[in-house]
């Protein structure tokens, strides 16, 4: 148990602390670079969850393929160097902090609330299911039953995104 | 518990060290199988056979001046080498490569961790190797550099792409990720070995990690006679060499995978002997040498096909990956997933060699046509055409 706990701690820390990089580093590259680190302790932390197939998932989907998706782009646009900050004059700091207050009351609140019944799983049931199932009908029989029709509107959600971005970066198509 | 954390240490040292001694030696094997097939020597004055030449090589990276751009990103053009090479080494820890060892304390399942999510595994590490060479280019302030990056990262994501949607078929056969029961699976005859059943999907599976380990004909990343050297033009020493152990070491996998998920892993053909307990010290030891010499065979024929076939252009590289690879793997997919459904759900066949030989009649209809329509009016249908015009 305090080796699981030793790990939580260290891959939260990271989580916290690469994140932290992600947004205050000036060069793009960094900052995408920062943000594989924060996915990677994620999926780390999944996997204490008994979650590792929504870890390999993680890394797979977010940091093999998204990521090295923006790290190309950032290239192509040639904006790897450091420019200026994004937080522009004191309005634009007051703005920031201010929202990020709001997100800290909100996520204290959750807190003080706990966990309502119907997500709430009890310790252990996952590497139950796991175990009885297998590691990834676990996910997909919800995914493709019980939640199909949320699913499928997720799909027609991103095309609409992806024909969305071929109009506005092709105009004459 | 102990017994697990002794087993697995000792599991983990001994692939490293073994893993490290084959790339050594598959740096001579590269160069002496080239030689021979351009009627020259090769390196033969190290030792004998020029066995020792990779220490020698070895010695030369480590005592060899290390450079440094001006201009380079200092943090990741050091860290660079070292990201491209932990990912391919990882990927190899959960491939079993020898039925179980008993051992006095209880059987060891010869693979390093027998993950329940083995294969994903395997895919998700070898798609973090590509930061390494893409961060290498960037790093190195380089336009060359620059572009071997870019180009690294373009043609990775279009090929694991179709490396995993032929993947997808091995996993419908097998009902699980796991690569230990991917492999039971195939047990069964020499005719259960995937690579009958999903002949097609294993061509698919094949060109594409030449694609993903950057090896000819799609070594376009570094492609010396337009981009010098490409990603690791302005490396040096050992950060240079660990490129070229990454290379390879992605290339052991790639060969282990194929093994693995096509020719039965390390079940011996045509007995059932080696695949069923109690598992004794000569079980293992043939099913070791038998995943060995698959294994083998892949890695001789990633270097024959180096020396055999040209590059591509990256405009060919970029038309086959997207209009020939992908369309063809997700067809290939639903072909094979309804031909599954049929046999298993429909017919009520278990999976034996009946079941497999069907589906590879289903395989050499499909490869046919794929042929002719790949071809369309250049070679077969040409000659033909031209016969006919004589006649």
């Amino acid at each position: 148990m305090a080796g699981t706990l030793i790990v939580f701690w260290a891959f939260a820390g990271l989580a916290v602390v690469s994140a932290l990089c992600c947004i205050t580093r000036r060069s793009p590259v960094a900052s995408a670079l920062w943000l594989v680190v924060t996915l990677f302790s994620l999926a780390a932390l999944f996997v204490l969850l008994d979650a590792q197939f929504l870890a390999v998932l993680q890394v797979l989907v977010y940091a093999g393929a998204i990521m090295v998706l923006f790290l190309f782009v950032i290239m192509l646009l040639n904006l790897g160097r450091a420019g200026p900050t994004d937080l522009r004059g004191p309005a634009g700091l007051g703005v920031g902090v201010l929202l990020s207050g709001l997100l800290l009351v909100q996520l204290l609140a959750l807190r003080q609330a706990g966990l309502s019944p119907s997500v709430a799983v009890a310790p252990g049931a996952v590497a139950r299911i796991a175990a009885e199932q297998g590691m990834v009908p676990a996910i997909a029989r919800p995914l493709f039953g019980a939640y199909l029709v949320p699913f499928e509107i997720t799909s027609v959600l991103l095309l609409a995104a992806i024909v969305g971005a071929v109009v506005l970066a092709k105009r004459r198509l | 518990m102990t017994f697990f954390l002794v087993s697995s240490v000792i599991k983990i040292l001994v692939v490293f060290t073994a893993l490290m001694v084959i790339i050594a030696l598959l740096t001579l094997a590269e160069r002496r199988i080239c030689a021979w097939m351009q009627d020259r020597l090769g390196p033969n004055r190290v030792g004998p056979q020029g066995l020792l030449q990779p220490a020698a090589d070895g010695l030369k990276n480590l005592v060899k001046e290390e450079t440094l751009p001006a201009q380079a990103d200092k943090v990741l053009f050091m860290l660079a080498p070292a990201i491209s090479f932990i990912p391919a080494l990882l990927t190899f820890a959960v491939i079993p490569f020898a039925s179980p060892l008993p051992t006095p304390w209880g059987d060891v399942d010869m693979v390093v961790a027998n993950l329940p999510v083995g294969f994903l595994y395997i895919l998700a590490f070898g798609s973090l190797g590509v930061y390494g060479i893409v961060l290498a280019g960037w790093s190195s302030n380089n336009k060359y550099a620059l572009l071997g990056g870019m180009r690294a990262s373009a043609q990775m994501i279009s090929y694991e792409i179709a490396l995993g949607m032929s993947t997808v078929a091995v996993l419908l056969l097998a009902g699980n990720v796991t690569l230990t029961d991917v492999i039971a699976k195939q047990s069964g005859s020499l005719f259960t070995w995937n690579v009958f059943p999903l002949s097609l999907g294993f061509f698919i599976f094949l060109v594409a990690s030449f694609a993903e380990t950057n090896r000819l004909p799609f070594d376009l990343p570094e492609a010396e006679s337009e981009l010098i050297a490409g990603y690791h033009a302005e490396y040096s020493a050992m950060k240079f060499s660990m490129f070229y152990i990454a290379e390879y070491s992605n290339m052991v996998t790639a060969s282990a995978l194929m093994t693995s998920l096509f020719f039965g892993g390390w079940d011996v053909p045509l007995t059932s002997w080696d695949s069923t307990p109690p598992w004794t010290l000569l079980k293992t030891a043939v099913t070791f040498g038998s995943f060995a010499l698959k294994t083998g065979f892949f890695l001789f024929f990633f270097i024959w096909v180096r020396w055999t076939l040209p590059r591509f252009r990256y405009d060919q590289l970029m038309a086959l990956g997207w209009k020939v690879m992908l369309p063809l793997a997700l067809t290939y997919l639903t072909v094979i997933a309804s031909a599954i459904w049929f046999l298993h759900d429909r017919l009520g066949w278990t999976y034996d060699a009946r079941f497999a030989l069907t589906l590879f009649g289903l395989n050499v209809l499909l490869a046919v046509s794929l042929l002719f329509w790949l071809d369309r009016g250049h070679i077969v249908a040409g000659s033909v055409a031209e016969e006919g015009g004589r006649a």
